[in-house]
């Protein structure tokens, strides 16, 4: 059981760092919006493994679902793209 | 110490796309970033080998077998506030672009005067 | 020619922050406060979870400024989103499958949303995150239906009253000639429902004006969408 998560925590950690990377480079504000919401939804996991359960609920109520669709509203009446 | 490596990597790239990028949502987006670093470097370093979380759910556990409580309690508030500031930061941007029809911060500047 | 001096910056930034990680060694006890709080949590207060004492009981003057905080954000929201053309209409509906099953879910979201705020003593769990659960469950419904529609008056009403309800309390630990926010009902046994004196009842208000504030806030950003 152990192994498993010696291989799991930075195998996370490298999926977080190339979704974060990806959320900044992209050009198209929707994929971007998309980007950070999967580095929220790791994070929750992450909090999960350093034993604070009620700080990965709050993350994974506001992070992924409230932070996301204002982000989706503010997008869709200004530009999607960036020039 | 691979948690201490991923939250300063995200407060960096978030810091890189607030100095660097020219798009207003780009640097919202930045800030939220550096958010999710910061609470996960809080988190990290109130966490104690081989410890179980704070909750005294069996009467077996005692408290010399727990986490730090205190980093927690901190986090919850700060992800609160981090979300109503996104939120009224989001507002402007759409009543800015209602005026100025652009959202590149080197145009917004021009257009003064 | 900006890139390359950000990017100096961060690398020097980033070195001098590895560096003192080092000297925090990762998974030590270094705790003092910490170790106070969790041998007289249960004693003290009568919850199990030692985060919502804190939260509440211990540093709950914190947690008030939290909640004004979250009010004067929806607030200013609301006034700089302010439209007088009046409401905008939605376009279409969504499919018949998507109907379905937010009508089917939408009660049990709400029902999980209020378990997790007045079992906030008991569980991981408490004010904040009911009312994140309660607001996105409210989000579904504004997204499958074209004529969903909240009542502004009731949700202002709620907030009002969950507010008030806050610092009655604290102030009703004033008026028996204690500190503001004691804990001045009967403690109970731990790890029932109705333990922990007024903590549930502080939580359970929270959580009450944090799902009305929010449902506040995407009413008022939904409407104004084209």
């Amino acid at each position: 059981m152990s192994d498993a998560l010696v291989i799991l925590i930075p195998l996370l950690a490298v999926v977080l760092v190339a979704a974060a990377i990806y959320a900044v480079r992209q050009k198209d504000l929707l994929l971007a919006v998309i980007g950070t919401s999967i580095v929220s939804l790791i994070l929750s996991v992450l909090f999960f493994m350093l034993q604070a359960p009620d700080v990965a609920l709050t993350e994974a109520a506001i992070g992924v679902a409230l932070t996301t669709i204002i982000f989706i509203i503010t997008i869709k009446k200004t530009t999607r793209y960036e020039e | 110490m691979i948690y201490y490596i991923t939250s300063i990597a995200l407060i960096l790239i978030g810091m890189y796309a607030v100095l660097v990028k020219k798009n207003l949502i780009k640097m919202i987006i930045g800030l939220s970033l550096v958010d999710g670093g910061l609470h996960l470097l809080f988190i990290a370093i109130g966490y104690v080998d081989n410890k179980t979380a704070p909750i005294f759910s069996k009467e077996s556990l005692t408290a010399a077998d727990m986490v730090d409580p205190i980093p927690q309690a901190l986090v919850l508030t700060a992800i609160v506030i981090g979300l109503a500031v996104t939120a009224v930061a989001l507002a402007i941007i759409i009543r800015l672009y209602d005026h100025h029809k652009t959202l590149n911060v080197n145009k917004i500047r021009e257009l003064k005067w | 020619m900006r890139k390359i001096i950000t990017f100096l910056f961060l690398a020097i930034l980033g070195y001098y922050m590895v560096n003192l990680m080092n000297q925090i060694p990762f998974g030590e006890d270094r705790m003092n406060v910490g170790r106070y709080y969790l041998e007289n949590t249960v004693s003290e207060t009568g919850s199990v979870n030692t985060v919502t004492s804190i939260v509440v009981s211990y540093r709950g003057f914190d947690t008030l400024g939290e909640v004004t905080v979250l009010f004067l954000a929806a607030t200013g929201l609301g006034a700089i989103l302010f439209d007088k053309r009046g409401k905008k209409r939605r376009k279409q509906h969504a499919s018949s499958l998507v109907r379905t099953t937010s009508k089917l879910l939408y009660p049990l979201i709400v029902l999980l949303g209020a378990y997790v705020f007045v079992h906030g003593h008991l569980t991981p769990g408490g004010g904040f995150q009911g009312g994140a659960i309660i607001a996105t469950g409210v989000l579904m419904m504004y997204m499958s239906y074209r004529k969903f529609e909240t009542n502004h008056k009731a949700l202002t009403i709620i907030e009002s009253v969950a507010g008030l309800t806050f610092i009655t309390l604290g102030m009703t630990g004033l008026i028996l000639g204690q500190t503001f926010l004691e804990n001045f009902l009967p403690l109970g046994t731990p790890n029932t429902l109705l333990s922990a004196g007024i903590i549930p009842i502080i939580y359970s208000a929270v959580g009450f004006k944090v799902g009305a504030e929010l449902t506040g806030v995407l009413d008022t950003l939904l409407k104004t969408i084209r």
